[in-house]
């Protein structure tokens, strides 16, 4: 009976101790995330706001950063060694969650600049060839699809991923983008990441 | 697919009953109408090459949006494919976004700037290419969507779209190619023909063609005719 009653608590501890390592290593996943994407993945600088990003967007960001084609200095830095050794699975965990946390936005852009900024994004300057950003990117800056979110991103953030696709980093992502942020002058970057930073 | 367009042409020729003069009155309408756009439109002027506003520049700026080789893309909006397009679809919805004949805010901004020598290069550039479509449609509506468009709905006072896009959706003239083009895009058009095509009243054009087929059909007939369009080469 004694004997019986121990096994039972040894079984019960095993059991519980597999369970707590299993439920640790999930939040552990997100927790190497948070670390520099902020507690509630909101953004800290320069590591990019990931909740309510789109979930094929975040799924194939990874696999570009575990291909090392996505090779941004910051990428290349921090992204590389953390997409290193993640399993498909885990990719996937990873951006179902991300993309379903709720999202607040960056808010420091220049507000003097938002209205040059929503010029371009809902219109384009047809002049210089600019395109309207709103056609893929959506009225409110939702995204869709592999098509990034871009409302509430931060103005840092934003400003050094349009100068970067210029300078010609991520090219293995095709275009259309290094052809369009190729077009854009420093006052237009600058006015579009102001005007996208306030969008919630 | 060859021997099936053979008889969806004999079918097609002449078009069913009824139908048939209905469509061919407004056919009619729409060469008028046709004839007097064109009298109007000024074609020689010097092309430039090498700034913004060149050839070159534009078609790159078409590319942005309409993918590298104008297959088409599917961003938030459904952005259409325009390889292949006849020259005088393109040329004449060009001009309607202009004349908001046609309202498209975005388009409306890209077309103002165009020459009327620009215009008519971009479309001879682009009726020059020929991608593989881009597909991605519910494969289960094409036979059905196949039937709609080799006979019509004649319960619904449909014509068969074969009748005038072609056998083959490969367009004539003003009346566009619908093969290959994107299977979002096109339920767009049909569903909102009439809050977006045909806009100005004091220029009626050939849109007008296609108020009534796209008022008839279901949303479910739609859906069938763009997933079979779609995946014609």
């Amino acid at each position: 009976m004694k004997c019986a009653g121990l096994r039972m608590a040894i079984v019960a501890g095993i059991c519980s101790a597999i369970a707590t390592a299993s439920a640790h290593a999930e939040s552990l996943a997100v927790r190497n995330c948070t670390w520099c994407h902020g507690a509630s993945a909101q953004g800290y600088t320069p590591a990019p706001s990931l909740a309510g990003q789109r979930y094929q967007y975040l799924r194939n960001q990874l696999a570009d950063f575990h291909a090392r084609t996505r090779d941004n200095p910051f990428s290349k830095q921090y992204m590389w060694g953390a997409a290193e050794n993640l399993s498909a699975r885990t990719a996937r965990d990873l951006a179902s969650y991300f993309s379903t946390l709720p999202r607040s936005a960056a808010n420091d852009g220049d507000r003097e600049l938002t209205g040059i900024g929503r010029t371009i994004y809902q219109e384009g300057k047809p002049e210089a060839n600019i395109v309207a950003c709103v056609v893929c990117h959506g009225p409110n800056a939702e995204g869709v699809g592999q098509i990034p979110r871009l409302g509430g991103l931060a103005y840092t953030y934003l400003k050094r991923r349009l100068e970067q696709w210029a300078e010609g980093y991520h090219a293995a992502a095709g275009p259309p983008m290094p052809d369009i942020a190729g077009k854009l002058s420093p006052d237009q970057i600058e006015a579009l990441a102001s005007y996208l930073s306030f969008i919630p | 697919m060859g021997s099936r367009f053979r008889r969806a042409r004999r079918r097609a020729r002449p078009p069913i009953g009824r139908n048939a003069t209905v469509v061919s009155v407004q056919l009619a309408l729409g060469a008028a109408i046709l004839t007097g756009i064109f009298a109007s439109a000024p074609r020689a002027e010097h092309m430039d090459m090498g700034s913004a506003g060149g050839l070159p520049a534009k078609i790159g700026y078409c590319k942005d949006c309409h993918g590298p080789a104008a297959q088409g893309y599917g961003g938030f909006f459904p952005i259409p494919r325009l390889a292949g397009q006849q020259t005088e679809y393109l040329e004449n919805q060009l001009r309607a976004f202009i004349e908001h004949r046609r309202t498209n805010n975005v388009m409306f901004n890209v077309a103002h700037t165009l020459s009327p020598a620009t215009i008519a290069a971009l479309a001879a550039h682009f009726r020059g290419l020929n991608p593989s479509p881009i597909g991605g449609a519910p494969k289960q509506l094409v036979s059905m969507g196949r039937k709609i468009f080799e006979d019509g709905v004649p319960d619904a006072n449909v014509a068969a779209c074969a009748a005038c896009h072609g056998p083959d959706a490969s367009g004539s003239g003003q009346i566009p190619r619908l093969a290959g083009q994107l299977y979002p895009y096109v339920i767009k058009e049909l569903v909102n023909w009439g809050k977006e095509r045909g806009q100005n009243p004091a220029k009626p054009d050939t849109s007008a063609i296609m108020s009534p087929v796209a008022h008839s059909l279901t949303r479910t007939q739609i859906d069938a005719v763009a997933a079979f369009v779609s995946y014609l080469k």
